[in-house]
């Protein structure tokens, strides 16, 4: 089985007035009749898996999955006590619930499952759940909303997800039980009073599901800050479902969007929105963002002695995919220039005493080129092991795509291009893992160019990377 | 009827680590111990009040967040299981505990003539934050003392922390006020940590000391800045600097307990007792006892 895939996703509301009281206002009801509408969609669809992301649900240590395969109990809303009581009974599939944590900690995340009698699920996944699912009949895993993650580490636990859907191959729905703008009204209202609590609120609203309305949700997760700033209190970090959301949606822009409703509930934005994934034939995206695959922690706070790693900043962006020069193996030399030599400070240095290219007549020679960068001597993708040696996870695709822009700036310096080369000769670490993504670059790239290519498996390099090739080019005319 | 009146205000932390580390019967989970100081720091706080004549303990938790309003818990007794949502491993409590209602719905209907937004929880599901539970169990393992629990109203995220402080610090001359009417005697707590920034892993033993550090030296220098104004009865500047507190040590205090705690003592010039100071996953602790009762006799 490898066809699971996310076959349709929902933003719906948190708050317990659509379960509990739908008749008590218009726009109540309304939302009501939006829930049961996503409801019969789903049961209507091949669904076979209710993802939800809950943001009433925080956590600290890392993400939180519910692993309780029945867990039952009577939800009490802290605010809306006196609307009533919501009992409870879910059908959770804690086998994936299981295999997400564990898919969490392959790309570098802190999670865990928990599987407790008595555990308080959160307002909005009870809603949700009680509304979507009514009759218990689709298993549902629920995530929790840590307080402390920014976009990567939220995106990389949407993929660590996909990975385990793709793999099982379920047919999921993703949730996000959210508001859109969430100020309330800070007092007790009479029910035929509520409106959104502001102007404002309510335009920053409207363009969100502007964008919604045509598909764009990775603009609108590429806008959450700015949403966070303009409309929302802190409840949590930043305007995150919509990260997780996108990321698990492949970030694109140009899905199947429909809102079923839109309302206030007591001041805040409540939105009932189906994206589905089907092409809405637009699609246009510009990436102000980096796309993490892998988590490599920010906080090591237990462990390191760096008082770097304990500085406060929410606002850095936690993550990239470089490790510091140290790491990345032995010295680095300066590169030879014998008669012939072609040489690039665009180009990581080498490790040894030799050039970057040598020049034979109209051809280039290339020394093994792999995928370190010139400045920093990061590897794009992360290092195969740490100093230690522990393996790490690592993206063979990154490391193979910065191994062929590498020769692309020692062919331009050399006054040729990649479009001259003419043999490859490709070295890996490990065939047997990274073969199908190191393929897959090769043929986006020097694929569509067409040079010979002889590819091997060898035990080691000399730098904790899983690629490299050995080139031969033609100079230009 | 003799006035009534508050014989002690204390600050607590209520992380469930300090529940977790003491294994009592009612918590699930079991641990090998840890967060020593803080214990004894509690253990201190309890003999010390143990010679204060009491009837009821009024607590102010930041993990009941409500932001319609303030909320006090309106039934006379609540029993259930507290699972700590993101401590689950850590705390799985059974309940037991006695509300004085009448006290509560006094100091409701007082704060409600003032034009604040209240509101009496009196659906008999709900279940009480395990910051009240934390707090309670350490304050008063035996449980023999009725509570006033009131909720912490998160007008710092919705306007500002000054706005919350305007807020709490009418609460707590409510809060007095009504203490004073009622003719009872009240311990009164703000349930919450100094510094606020928690590591985000943990440990393979949670109680394992040897990982136990404040977040960062920022966080202790103002953990100890405002211990100083604590133990120098320097509570005028403790308020002055709450919006800064609050937004570089990501302080608790943000829930408004402080500022409600030190208004309804009427913002004491007197020292307070610091019975501990710890930390818990990088978060900054203090028990501390202003001691209103002894203080009073002295100044007579
Ligand atoms: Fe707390």
């Amino acid at each position: 089985m490898s066809d699971g895939e996310i076959i349709g996703s929902y933003i719906v509301p948190v708050h317990p007035h659509t379960y509990l009281v739908p008749e008590q206002n218009p726009g109540w009801t309304k939302l009501r009749e939006a829930f049961d509408e996503a409801a019969l969609r789903i049961k209507n669809s091949e669904a076979d898996l209710l993802i939800i992301y809950s943001t009433t649900w925080p956590s600290i240590i890392g993400h939180q999955i519910q692993a309780d395969p029945n867990p039952e109990w009577v939800m009490v809303d802290h605010d809306f006590h006196d609307l009533g009581s919501i009992p409870y009974s879910f059908n959770i599939d804690s086998e994936f619930a299981n295999a997400w944590n564990e898919a969490n900690h392959q790309r570098g995340l802190k999670s865990r499952t928990v599987n407790y009698h008595g555990f308080p699920i959160d307002v909005g996944s009870v809603v949700a759940l009680k509304l979507l699912n009514p009759d218990n009949a689709i298993p549902a895993v629920i995530v929790s909303s840590n307080v402390y993650a920014n976009r990567s580490e939220t995106s990389v636990m949407a993929k660590a997800c996909l990975d385990v859907v793709r793999s099982t191959g379920r047919k999921a729905i993703a949730i996000t039980a959210m508001s859109l703008s969430n100020r309330m009204f800070t007092e007790n209202i009479d029910p035929a009073d509520d409106k959104i609590h502001s102007l404002k609120d309510d335009e920053w609203n409207c363009k969100i599901l502007e964008l919604m309305e045509k598909g764009r949700l990775e603009d609108v997760g590429q806008l959450s800050r700015t949403i966070q700033k303009q409309i929302r209190i802190r409840k949590v970090v930043a305007f995150k479902p919509m990260w997780w959301l996108s990321a698990i949606n492949d970030n694109r822009n140009d899905l199947t969007g429909e809102v079923l409703a839109y309302e206030a509930i007591h001041g805040a934005g409540a939105a009932v929105i189906h994206l589905d994934p089907a092409s809405c034939g637009t699609g246009d995206k510009e990436y102000d963002e980096d796309d993490v695959e892998y988590f490599h922690g920010d906080r090591s706070v237990l462990d390191s002695n760096d008082p770097e790693a304990t500085a406060i900043d929410e606002e850095v962006e936690t993550i990239d995919e470089i490790t510091t020069a140290e790491e990345n193996g032995p010295a680095l030399w300066e590169p030879t220039t014998v008669d012939g030599s072609v040489n690039t400070d665009s180009a990581p240095k080498p490790v040894g005493a030799y050039p970057h290219a040598r020049r034979v007549g109209d051809l280039l020679y290339l020394s093994g080129v792999g995928p370190r960068q010139a400045v920093t001597n990061s590897i794009p993708g992360g290092p195969i092991h740490d100093e230690d040696g522990e393996p790490l996870d690592y993206d063979i695709k990154a490391q193979t795509k910065a191994v062929i822009d590498n020769i692309a700036l020692i062919l331009e310096e050399a006054g040729s291009s990649l479009e001259q080369v003419i043999d490859v000769t490709t070295f890996l670490v490990d065939m047997k893992r990274d073969f199908q993504g190191y393929n897959e670059v090769w043929a986006e790239t020097l694929g569509k160019i067409g040079p010979t290519r002889t590819t091997l498996a060898i035990r080691a390099l000399p730098t904790p990377i899983a690629v490299e090739m050995k080139v031969i080019a033609q100079l230009l005319e | 009827m003799a006035k009534g009146r508050i014989v002690a205000g204390c600050i607590a932390p209520h992380p469930p680590h300090l529940v977790y580390a003491e294994n009592p019967d009612q918590n699930e989970p079991t641990s090998e111990g840890g967060w020593e100081q803080l214990r004894w720091g509690y253990e201190r706080l309890r003999e010390s009040l143990s010679e204060i004549e009491h009837d009821v303990i009024v607590i102010l938790s930041p993990h009941w967040q409500t932001y319609v309003g303030t909320h006090f818990l309106g039934l006379e007794n609540f029993q259930s299981l507290s699972v700590d949502p993101v401590f689950p491993n850590l705390f799985r409590y059974h309940y037991d505990l006695n509300i004085d209602v009448e006290l509560a719905k006094q100091i409701h209907d007082n704060a409600e003539k003032a034009g604040l937004a209240v509101k009496m929880m009196e659906n008999p599901d709900f279940r009480v934050d395990y910051g009240t539970i934390t707090t309670g169990h350490l304050f008063n393992p035996k449980w023999d003392k009725p509570l006033v629990v009131i909720s912490s109203n998160r007008s710092t995220d919705y306007y500002s922390a000054e706005v919350m402080q305007e807020m709490m610090i009418e609460l707590g001359r409510i809060t007095r006020e009504t203490i004073e009417e009622s003719g009872k005697k009240a311990v009164i707590l703000a349930s919450n940590s100094l510094s606020h920034r928690h590591f985000t892993t943990e440990s393979e033993i949670p109680e394992d000391m040897s990982k136990e550090h404040i977040a960062s030296h920022a966080m202790h220098l103002w953990d100890m800045r405002i211990i100083d104004y604590i133990r120098s009865g320097q509570t005028q500047r403790i308020l002055d600097e709450m919006p800064e507190f609050i937004e570089q040590a990501i302080a608790e205090s943000d829930g408004g307990g402080l500022s409600w705690l030190i208004s309804a003592l009427d913002t004491p010039d007197y020292p307070a007792i610091l019975h501990g100071y710890g930390t818990i996953i990088g978060t900054g602790n203090a028990v501390v006892e202003w001691p209103c009762y002894k203080h009073e006799e002295e100044s007579q």
